[in-house]
């Protein structure tokens, strides 16, 4: 079996390598991909019409906007299925684990996470918010806020961090992200455009309509990072306590 | 040729790595060496001019989805048979 | 394949960096495929959606180019659009790019879609961990030729009998208040299979008397387990 599958590799590696040849150069300006009209129009028109410098964030949460409200649902069933495939099923085994991680919070590592926690939570907000202008964005600033709380569940015990953050409300936290993106969608809908169609939110925001883009990717990213921040959060809990939410790491 | 001698060596030191993330039998090991996976494509990619994609892959790839790799190793047997 | 000169030149020099992700492919998908462990084909699987992220988005590289984010000079709010118009300061509105100067910025196309591929990725690795402990927690191991045998052997047992299928309720208190009087009981629960060839874990072999009929023991709440007189043992392992 293991023969066959190295085989079965090695011919599908040859068949890549064979077309591997025929691709552009590696860093070709002129390469079909990068000279498209689509990632032209982009680059130029990304100033224009909504008046953010990082060209990324405008087309992931402007001109792609749907994909990235989808996306934030896929993440967010995820977490909902972890929950339930651990909560539900056989009665646990009662056996202890291979080796039981049973210790005191050290005293030196739990003050300098109470020291470093809410710089980390400042820089994930600052990264969310500049991320018009810098790299950064919804994703980022929402991982790195889930990562804070993950440090805090490492450092004491999960326990700790669930009365800060109970499962209950970081589902309910990231249903709310969801309804924020597909409320400024249903907004714009409302107010005579097409769905996620920013553009027309300049009849209730006194602003132009490419500032009305400008703000409205905000109001997404924040929602995106509502979503991405629980969610990371609540797989940690989940997986590391095998759905019970009892002892912790 | 700075640049692509820097591609090359980061690139070998990937193929090196991944290699080694499947090869040892300790699966916190294999682990700990797919979060240095991780890291080495963030540099791949800040190098390459995809900042974006560097950033959310040093949160999330070596961040996240170790820890989470991790938590998940602890409640199973660590050691693997191949 | 004949390697003469100019495939060799072609793939190893020009396009070093594709070869190098096609390796990278191989490698995870050898390993989802050869490897014994569940966990290590996760890994697997995780280092070949990289490598695909990683194909992608070089993709958009073009030599010489810096990072989609807009210079100062071309910035939409920039300072170089103020105009002094009769000794006030005015702002422009910002205008198009010309495409002469369009190949001096990376295409963030292929940046965008990877980052939706970065964030599903590990969504989906989350989701195959938790498979993983459900399967640990049912079986007992997470080695594929293990589990193969454990399937086998359970389905050579099943065969032949009626699949009987229980909602499963929560213990009412008596059954609960029961069990616990039974925890006193030395033997302890074997671990794989107990004796009636039930599925480790679950609790279909252990409360049922295999003469009752399907309707009646549909009926019936979990008792507690009936002592049973000493059978001949199956064939236990």
């Amino acid at each position: 079996m293991k023969r066959a599958a190295f085989i079965l590799v090695l011919l599908i590696g040859l068949l890549l390598a064979w077309a591997a040849k025929d691709f552009p150069t590696w860093g070709d300006p002129h390469a079909p991909a990068s000279s498209s009209p689509v990632s032209s129009h982009f680059i130029s028109n990304t100033g224009v019409d909504t008046e953010v410098p990082n060209m990324v964030t405008a087309v992931l949460a402007d001109y792609r906007g749907f994909d990235t409200m989808f996306e934030t649902v896929v993440v967010f069933i995820a977490g909902l299925a972890v929950i339930s495939i651990l909560r539900g099923g056989p009665t646990r085994r009662t056996r202890d684990r291979e080796f039981v991680v049973d210790f005191e919070p050290d005293l030196i590592v739990t003050n300098t996470v109470r020291l470093i926690v809410p710089v980390i939570q400042i820089f994930a907000f600052y990264v969310l918010a500049h991320g018009h202008v810098s790299p950064g964005g919804g994703f980022q600033g929402g991982v790195a806020m889930g990562a804070s709380f993950i440090l805090i569940a490492l450092s004491w015990d999960l326990k700790t961090a669930l009365t800060r953050f109970p499962i209950e409300r970081c589902f309910t936290v990231a249903a709310v992200g969801i309804v924020i993106y597909a409320g400024i969608g249903l907004l714009s809908m409302a107010l005579g455009g097409e769905f996620l169609d920013y553009a027309h939110l300049a009849k209730v925001l006194p602003v132009s309509p490419e500032m009305a883009r400008y703000h409205a990717m905000l109001g997404v990213e924040i929602g995106v990072g509502f979503t991405v921040s629980a969610i990371m959060f609540a797989l940690y809990a989940s997986l590391s306590t095998d759905g019970r939410m009892q002892d912790g790491l | 040729m700075g640049l692509e001698l820097f591609n090359t060596l980061i690139l070998s030191l990937l193929v090196v790595v991944a290699v080694l993330s499947l090869w040892v039998r300790d699966l916190v090991v294999s682990a700990v060496i797919f979060a240095i996976y991780s890291f080495l494509m963030c540099l791949l990619w800040a190098e390459m001019g995809a900042v974006d994609v560097a950033f959310t892959e040093a949160t999330v790839g070596a961040g996240v989805s170790t820890v989470v790799l991790i938590a998940t190793i602890f409640n199973l047997k660590r050691k693997a048979k191949d | 394949m004949v390697e003469d000169g100019s495939i060799f030149s072609q793939l190893l020099v020009d396009r070093l960096n594709y070869f190098i992700y096609i390796i990278l492919l191989l490698i995870g998908l050898w390993a989802m495929i050869a490897k014994n462990n569940l966990i290590k084909k996760l890994i697997g699987m995780s280092i070949f959606q990289t490598a695909i992220i990683l194909f992608y988005v070089s993709i958009g590289v073009k030599e010489g180019a810096t990072i989609p984010i807009y210079l100062p000079e071309h910035d939409p709010h920039g300072s170089h659009l103020k105009v002094d118009v009769n000794g006030s300061e005015k702002m422009l509105p910002p205008e198009v790019l010309e495409s002469s100067l369009v190949p001096g910025y990376s295409n963030p196309l292929p940046h965008v879609l990877m980052l939706t591929a970065i964030v599903v990725g590990v969504a989906t690795l989350g989701l195959a961990l938790s498979v993983c402990l459900r399967i640990y927690r049912g079986y007992g191991t997470v080695e594929e030729d293990e589990l193969l045998e454990k399937l086998e052997r359970e389905d050579a047992r099943n065969t032949g009998r009626p699949r009987r299928r229980r909602p499963r309720r929560a213990p009412s208190e008596k059954a609960v208040a029961t069990e616990k009087l039974k925890s006193g009981n030395p033997r302890p629960r074997q671990s794989r299979t107990n004796r009636k060839g039930a599925k480790a874990g679950s609790s279909e072999g252990t409360r049922n008397d295999s003469t009752k009929s399907v309707t009646e023991k549909r009926k019936t709440v979990r008792k507690p387990r009936k002592k049973t007189s000493p059978k001949p043992k199956e064939d236990n392992s």
